[in-house]
């Protein structure tokens, strides 16, 4: 699976969001999108999901143009966005419900790999913030699109769960083998989590550095501590800070 | 629930206190019974003619089951087509609040010149009025739908009634039930204000007697009863509210 974006152009009438805009995403890779505020990434990703169409410019899934066309990616939002009158398992098989008939074997034995079996039953209400992205990470997974979008997932929890969280997402997307799109704030999340960075320009936004990270698999958080590490999130850090600076 | 329970207990020793407080007053002032009768003579009376009242009461207890159902049935259906056909909704939604200006009085006893003293204009008249509050809240809590949860289903691909059978409805359930809770009171009224206005049977047809007769300890009969009616029709919604409203105020008692 892979997502192919060229020349994305995207307006609301005279205000220009995404401009020429190119991205990659290759089979089984986790890319991550790093930009100021308000440089059009929820655009960019309402238009992947298909709620909006480019005005120029083409998203090709697998090499298959799907501008405009919905139901094709799995999503997990920044917030949980979980369904407070469902169970935990009836909040995970949502997205897979949507599309057909849900595998609750699937949901059952992913919740187990987070730990979460014993919460099957509960609701939402009950649960910490991290479970809660938990849940809704699975739920994403279980729609059983190759390409997982995240928007910002992290950015409501505390820095412990976040780190948590994170080298949980690591285990589990080694695992599950999917193409993963990221979008984030923190360069320290960036770099940690991905393959790939693309650092977005401030509106209207196109690719202003595309960054490899070097580091090997599985990561853990003492990589966060290595000088390699610190280098390269200063030299990213300079390529945002010409647009926070302007 | 404990705090539920000492708290439902105060309102009870309260309302024992004015009680005993009218029954007191009464005594002290020699009121006569015509006037206002202390609540032994309604107690006494309730025992006395319980037998011949029971037959108004159950007949009652079926017109408003019977409406409110009709009324709460017809409303949450009307409102989901209104909300799911917004053209539809521009055109009717003024006229339905219009529609509740017209005041139930007058308009009780043109039903009942058109339509007889039969069945037919008392359930009018209770699904008019019950029908009001729910569409209202539903129609309200329909369009308020969380809309990150609303984002999150446009995002994976829900189509437009997926969205509304699988998250609208579902979210709007606890102001539906408020809803229910309004009309369930309503009905009751609704009720015996159809039955005032021409019966055989019923609380409606009781009091009007009774009032005509001077019967004041009847009348007041009947306000217990229609009072212990609305609040077990309350209790009733809270309880199938209870089973039916999942996962939203349950971590907060």
């Amino acid at each position: 699976m892979s997502l192919t974006i060229t020349e994305l152009d995207k307006a609301f009438g005279q205000l220009s969001i995404l401009e020429k805009l190119e991205l990659q995403v290759n089979t089984q890779e986790f890319v991550a999108i790093l930009g100021p505020s308000g440089c059009g990434k929820s655009t960019l990703f309402q238009l992947i999901g298909g709620l909006l169409m480019p005005d120029q410019g083409s998203i090709q899934l697998d090499g298959a143009t799907i501008n405009g066309k919905k139901g094709l990616i799995s999503y997990m939002p920044q917030h949980p966005s979980l369904f407070p009158w469902r169970t935990v398992l009836e909040n995970v098989v949502l997205a897979s419900e949507i599309k057909g008939k849900p595998d609750y074997n699937d949901a059952r034995r992913l919740l187990e790999k987070a730990g979460l079996t014993p919460f099957e039953t509960s609701y939402p209400n009950e649960l910490s913030g991290g479970m809660k992205q938990r849940v809704a990470f699975i739920r994403a997974l279980l729609s059983n699109q190759s390409l997982l979008c995240l928007d910002e997932p992290f950015s409501a929890l505390d820095e412990f769960t976040r780190i948590q969280m994170q080298k949980w997402l690591l285990s589990i997307w080694e695992e599950e083998c999917k193409s993963i799109l990221l979008v984030t704030h923190s360069i320290e999340e960036a770099i940690f989590l991905a393959d790939r960075i693309y650092i977005l320009s401030k509106r209207p936004a196109h690719v202003k550095a595309e960054i490899k990270i070097p580091f090997s698999r599985p990561r853990d958080e003492s990589l966060l501590e290595s000088t390699e590490f610190f280098q390269l999130k200063q030299q990213i850090f300079q390529f945002l800070k010409e647009d926070i600076m302007e | 629930m404990s705090k539920i329970h000492i708290r439902g207990g105060r309102t009870l020793l309260f309302l024992l206190f004015l009680l005993l407080l009218w029954e007191l007053l009464i005594r002290l002032t020699k009121t006569p019974k015509w006037l206002i009768p202390a609540p032994s003579d309604v107690i006494k009376e309730t025992a006395f003619s319980f037998g011949d009242f029971n037959g108004h009461l159950l007949s009652t207890i079926q017109l408003s089951i019977i409406g409110l159902v009709l009324g709460c049935g017809i409303g949450l259906f009307v409102s989901i087509i209104l909300y799911r056909l917004p053209k539809i909704n521009e055109i009717l939604y003024p006229l339905l609040i219009v529609s509740q200006n017209i005041p139930t009085i007058v308009l009780a006893p043109l039903l009942i010149i058109w339509f007889g003293f039969g069945l037919l204009p008392k359930l009018l008249i209770i699904s008019l009025v019950c029908f009001f509050p729910i569409v209202v809240a539903s129609m309200d809590s329909f369009r308020q739908t969380a809309p990150e949860l609303k984002h999150y289903m446009r995002m994976i691909g829900a189509t437009n009634r997926q969205i509304f059978w699988k998250l609208e409805l579902p979210h709007a359930l606890p102001s539906i039930f408020s809803g229910l809770k309004i009309s369930a009171t309503y009905s009751v009224m609704g009720a015996v204000i159809s039955e005032w206005l021409g019966a055989k049977k019923g609380i409606g047809v009781y009091m009007t007697l009774a009032q005509s007769s001077f019967r004041i300890d009847r009348v007041f009969v009947a306000i217990t009863f229609i009072m212990l009616l609305s609040i077990c029709l309350f209790g009733l919604i809270r309880l199938v509210e209870k089973l039916v409203v999942k996962g939203r105020n349950e971590a907060m008692k």
